[in-house]
């Protein structure tokens, strides 16, 4: 780990001044410790946000509005939550080890790193880690990979499962910053690699999640979130779908999907939805909509399974909530 | 890549640190306040194996992968090794060696001990520690429950049975 | 009188120190004083170390010292072969050459005040390299097939070539014919407990807390590589966190743990990384093994062809008993079992849980299963029809063979009788059903073994052995036999063991610990009480003056080796559910039927047994170390990537054993069952997958991938 110093802030203005002038905020640390650790990520100056008051988890009238800073277990568990979100409390608790879930805050899962072995170790090349240096994945071990969202730069997996059901769920990201307060789409927080690798998200400097707003919708009840992995619990998804379903006298009137471990970010499926949506129900609307979820996708040597796995996994999660007739 | 040279990406980074790069912190550890001046890198899991001579608690991966170095903070399992000791200034920590009371174990232990719910023992501390939680979390209410609530805990020897039958047996004692 | 406690479920008489945290591990075993050393690894598979600049790591704060093969000093590196070296080839030597013989290679070892310091002058060491392109798997091109050099002998564990009869006529002109290839990936044990050696040297004498299963070897082998007396150095590991084999021989590790400690003059503590954990401290060699089995109508096999080939490094022949039980498991007139290695640039594999047998009876099982459905015949009646009379392989009677019982035993508790045999015919719903079963053996073998038995003046009773104890339950199961050979109460005797100036041992592995040490704790015991003349302990030594009664005992084998095929042998039933759409597969339940000799244990020998299982849902299911094929590099080197069963892929799990009171495998009758634990439950789930599914993945691990593309 290389050398830094260290700050608890007290105040958000305060914190938001350290990370200007060059302070990289710390909040569960689960990500950026590991990697410290690793050297991957070298913070020069740490600032601690765990005491600034940004936990609060309640529903409002427009939504559901969980404090960026919140632990994925206080909101995996909270009451609320699970009555007008349960598609985000089965993606906290699919999401990590109940250790891991007690630490890590709901803004730093958004911003967790890529899980690539290359990345994660500094004697591979990786674009996204050293830019130029070259992709070890893509003639390497790359079954964890992803099929879309790809460029001949890096091919990384976005590995969030909560930033899926939140991108299915058009939530909302707050932030405050040196630049002011901003609000923006879950989906807009993410950047495709492309010519780019090592910018992974669009906040800019010393900009501070702090707060994350699920707007309601008639889908919002009928919702699962479907991990495949070859473990148990304890690993990242292999392919993950989140699809929620708003199903009225046999009509889709309203879905929103989404899928993890098939792309460089939270992968929306909107052309799925468009296929279901004024569809009847049914097994041959879900197969037709994983038809439409693998299209472009662009699979390496080592994961071409994922293309079927994925069509299965949206016919399963669809049938999970729709019904399997 | 069969062209070696090592270290790509540790590019030409400064490398110092802008302040100070110790502190002085208390750990509240087994109700027991210590005071340590340590290295801002300083992790709570080495703070507590290195600094306090608590090899109780171990480390097993050094990743938040497996579980062994599970601790109580401030009452929530976490895992040790991927906090830094400084976050956590004046907080309260439990390690295994704080759940005994004298000669009388912790109802979690004695249930391990009966169960047979370890073998080489190194991942039994964290086991303990966060049966201890998933119990006071409320998550023993069936076989499949407490295998899911207890799989951040990887034991290569595979007692799982034994694990799940003895918090089980400790969730129904307490 | 006190009743015998052999055949009780005693609870761990170490159960108190493991809960409660007070049991040391070898990195536990802080010195005043200490410094830490971090080991910098190659980052390419093969060439040479063109340049090291340790500049920026050298003037880091903290850092005592740096090593590397510039400025090491020459070790010696007397010769020294215990038998968990390989028998041919010579070990790593570190820090002496510039050579690099695969990723990570250890190249340079870093030292400095406090771990952190330490860990980051590592990264910030400067290596460049003259790399060549290594060959890192055995189907490369370039991979040469070898026969191992050990195994030309027509006799011993393992046999390069092994024939009886004209298997291959017989083949050809069977009614019934199996022929099949299984790949089994490269396992890596990963027990929780990295490697870990605090080193501390007094003078010339050198003491080394080191997690080892040997540890009387640990301290030959680093006297020869130092060039000092054995009797200098002294090897301390009362608690092994896990092992499975990846602790039995002295790794490169030990000797740079030792050898900074002498440069900078102060204790060293190191302790290899996860991902270190993945580079030169062993695996299960990655095997592909043809089986071609043939047999008439009625299931009576006519051939047995067991082809196997496995990895090992360039510098050393690992081999194991990997084709070995396919020779005697089944009767067979005509057999032919061959063992090959392909040399790669990669480190030495070692014996990992069951080495051999665990991936040999995979093939053999599964090609079973194939024959059985090929046959429309169950696949217990296949094979006890083919139940041999004695070992067919070298004509000697078996010790005791209680297969028989065993797929009785077994069969009953999991309700076999209810399976329907056809393929994709059993649902839980949506899932997919599936039932299979496979036979398990291992060898049951004995080493010399010493021990001291000690009756102190309070009546109680003390016992030193070199054992150690990686979690079979060592320290309880050794009480039990000398209380009762010494007749006292468990609870008045105390074993210490993991002392290489303790009366020496064999290995802890290979299952034969208790038959080899037990063997000797008893005798120790037996022999003490002799001298006391009667077990009023208290009155004897009284009447000497309070003097304790000390008495040595050596234990080793006798002709039983030449009379008897010794082994113990196991059912072992899975049943697994697959979603046929996702592909995801669990196991829901098995269970394990043994004959194992004597249980000294139940409740310890019924957790080895399950925890064995436990590994071969690992080995059927996840585990595999991914091999970048163009450095040889470890993709997969962190418990995150490289997958072993958690709580939750565990379903129920029974391990039963029969009756067997086998009067010749050892004083004690107990064949040892560490190793037969996992041997078996990777075949039963493999068919069980076969069953549930009707797809027959010969692949290892069958992971979703897999199911998903046959």
């Amino acid at each position: 780990m290389h050398p830094f110093s260290f700050h608890a802030a007290a105040t958000e203005q305060e914190a938001i001044a350290e990370a200007a002038a060059g302070g990289r905020y710390i909040a569960g640390g689960t990500t950026l410790v590991d990697l410290m650790r690793e050297e991957v990520e070298r913070p020069r100056r740490l600032i601690d946000i765990n005491r600034l008051p940004l936990r609060d988890v309640h529903v409002q009238d427009d939504g559901l509005v969980i404090g960026a800073l919140a632990r994925m277990s206080d909101v995996a568990r909270d009451p609320a939550t699970a009555q007008v979100q349960p598609l985000i409390v089965d993606a906290l608790v699919e999401g990590a080890s109940p250790q891991i879930r007690n630490m890590a805050s709901i803004g730093g899962n958004l911003l967790q790193r890529v899980r690539c072995s290359y990345f994660r170790t500094l004697d591979a090349p990786c674009n996204k880690r050293t830019p130029g240096s070259g992709c070890s994945a893509i003639g390497g071990a790359n079954s964890g990979h992803a099929l879309f969202g790809t460029s001949v730069h890096c091919v990384a997996t976005h590995p969030s499962d909560l930033a899926v059901a939140l991108v299915a769920l058009d939530a909302v990201i707050l932030t405050r910053g040196p630049g002011g307060a901003r609000r923006f789409p879950v989906e807009a927080l993410y950047r495709m690699p492309g010519e780019t690798p090592h910018l992974e998200h669009t906040l800019e400097p010393g900009e501070m999640i702090v707060e994350i707003r699920v707007p309601h919708g008639s889908y919002a009840r009928r919702a699962r979130y479907l991990k495949v992995r070859d473990r148990a619990s304890y690993e990242f998804a292999v392919v993950s779908v989140a699809v929620a379903m708003d199903i009225d006298g046999g009509i889709v009137r309203d879905v929103r999907l989404a899928a993890g471990g098939v792309g460089t970010m939270p992968w929306r499926l909107r052309g799925s939805e468009a296929v279901l949506t004024g569809r009847q129900s049914g097994r041959a609307a879900w197969r037709d909509a994983a038809e439409r979820a693998i299209d472009g996708a662009q699979p390496l040597v080592g994961n071409h399974f994922k293309v079927e796995l994925l069509r299965r996994t949206v016919v399963r999660a669809l049938e999970m909530v729709g019904g399997a007739a | 890549m069969a062209a070696g040279s090592a270290a790509l990406g540790v590019a030409d980074l400064p490398t110092d640190a802008a302040g100070p790069q110790t502190a002085e912190i208390e750990l509240i550890v087994n109700g027991r306040s210590r005071r340590l001046e340590l290295d801002t890198r300083t992790s709570l899991l080495d703070a507590l194996r290195e600094h306090l001579q608590l090899t109780g608690t171990k480390k097993g991966c050094n990743q938040g992968a497996c579980g062994a170095c599970t601790v109580l903070l401030d009452g929530r399992r976490v895992n040790s090794c991927l906090t830094l000791a400084l976050m956590h200034d004046g907080a309260h920590i439990t390690t295994v060696e704080g759940l005994a009371r004298g000669d009388a174990l912790h109802p979690v232990q004695a249930a391990f001990i009966e169960h047979d719910g370890f073998q080489c023992g190194y991942c039994t501390p964290g086991q303990i520690m966060s049966a201890v939680a998933c119990i006071a979390e409320g998550h023993t209410g069936s076989d499949d429950e407490i295998r899911a609530w207890m799989s951040g805990n990887i034991c290569r020897c595979g007692a799982y049975p034994g694990i799940v039958a003895a918090v089980a047996q400790a969730a129904r004692a307490g | 009188m006190i009743d015998p406690s052999i055949g009780l479920p005693l609870p761990r008489v170490d159960g108190r120190a493991k809960v409660t945290g007070a049991a040391q591990y070898a990195a536990e075993f802080n010195q005043p004083n200490q410094v830490y050393a971090v080991v910098v690894n190659s980052t390419v598979g093969l060439g040479r170390i063109a340049a090291i600049d340790a500049a920026a790591a050298t003037g880091m704060p903290g850092v005592v010292a740096i090593l590397s093969h510039l400025n090491a000093p020459r070790l010696p590196y007397h010769e020294h072969r215990a038998f968990v070296d390989p028998a041919i080839g010579e070990r790593l030597h570190v820090l002496q050459d510039d050579q690099v013989r695969f990723f990570g290679h250890p190249v340079a070892v870093v030292i400095a005040e406090t771990l952190d310091q330490a860990e980051h002058a590592a990264a910030a060491m400067r290596i460049s390299y003259a790399a060549e392109t290594p060959v890192v798997r055995l189907d490369a091109p370039g991979a040469v097939m070898i026969v191992p050099d050990a195994a030309r002998k027509p006799s011993g564990r393992t046999i390069a070539d092994g024939v009886r009869g004209d298997p291959d006529a017989a083949f050809a002109q069977a009614t019934h014919q199996i022929d099949a290839t299984y790949d089994i990936a490269r396992e890596h044990h990963n027990p929780m407990e990295p490697h870990a050696t605090v080193a501390l040297w007094d003078g010339d004498h050198l003491t080394l807390w080191s997690k080892s299963q040997f540890v009387v070897n640990e301290a030959i082998e680093i006297a020869a590589v130092f060039g000092v007396p054995a009797e200098q150095v002294l090897v301390i590991c009362p608690f092994i966190g896990g092992a499975f084999g990846a602790a039995l021989r002295t790794w490169s590790h030990v000797t740079l743990a030792a050898l900074a400690a002498r440069h900078v003059g102060r204790p060293v503590k190191l302790v290899l990384s996860r991902r270190q954990m993945f580079y030169a401290v062993g695996h299960r060699p990655r095997t592909v093994q043809r089986v071609a089995l043939a047999a008439a109508p009625d299931g009576r096999l006519a051939a047995i062809i067991h082809e196997g080939t496995a990895e090992t490094s360039r510098y050393e022949q690992y081999i194991d008993a990997l084709t070995t039980a396919s020779a005697f498991l089944y009767a067979c007139p005509n057999v032919r079992t061959t063992y090959r290695l392909v040399p790669l640039d990669s480190s030495t594999p070692t014996f990992m849980r069951g080495p051999g047998e665990a991936s040999g009876i995979v093939a053999l099982e599964c090609a079973m299963d194939e024959l059985a459905v090929a046959l429309a015949m169950d696949p217990i009646e296949l094979r006890l029809r083919n139940e041999p009379t004695v070992n067919e392989q070298n004509g000697l009677p078996f010790s005791s063979r209680s297969m028989r019982a065993c797929y009785a035993l077994g069969a009953a508790r999991f309700g076999w009788e209810r399976r329907d045999p056809r393929p994709r015919s059993m649902h839980d719903g949506r899932l997919l059903i599936g039932w299979g079963m496979a036979a398990a053996t291992y060898p049951s073998s004995r080493a010399p073994a010493n021990a001291r038995a000690r009756i102190l003046a309070d009546g109680t009773a003390e016992v030193e052995t070199a054992a150690s104890d990686m979690g079979p339950g060592t320290y309880t199961s050794m009480t039990q036999v000398a209380a009762d050979a010494l007749e006292l109460a468990p609870a008045d005797v105390r074993i210490r063991i993991g002392r290489s100036d303790f009366p020496p041992t064999p290995p802890h592995g290979g299952s034969m610990t208790m038959a080899s040490v037990g063997s000797a704790v008893q005798a120790a015991c037996l022999a003490a009480r002799a001298l006391a003349g009667g077990t009023n302990y208290r009155d004897i030594i009284a009447r000497r003056g309070g003097e304790p009664i000390v008495a040595a005992a050596s234990s080793a084998r006798g002709d039983e080796q030449r009379r008897f095929s010794m082994n113990a042998f196991g059912a072992v039933f899975a049943e697994v559910a697959v979603d046929p759409d996702l592909c995801t597969v669990r196991v829901r339940r098995a269970v394990g039927a043994y004959g194992a000799g004597r249980i000294i244990n139940p409740r310890l020998a019924r957790s080895q047994c399950t925890g064995g299982m436990v590994g071969g849902i690992g080995m059927a299911l996840m585990e595999q170390t991914v091999v970048d094929t163009r450095d040889g590099r470890p993709v997969n080197a962190s418990m995150a990537d490289y997958l072993v069963p958690v709580n939750l892929d565990v379903g129920s799990l029974d391990a039963l054993f029969v009756d067997e009171d086998d009067p010749y495998v050892n004083p004690l009758g107990a064949k040892g069952i560490g190793e037969i634990a996992i041997v078996g439950m990777a075949p039963a789930i493999a068919n069980a997958v076969f069953h549930a599914t009707g797809q027959r993945v010969r692949d290892f691990p069958i992971r979703i991938e897999a199911l998903l593309s046959t």
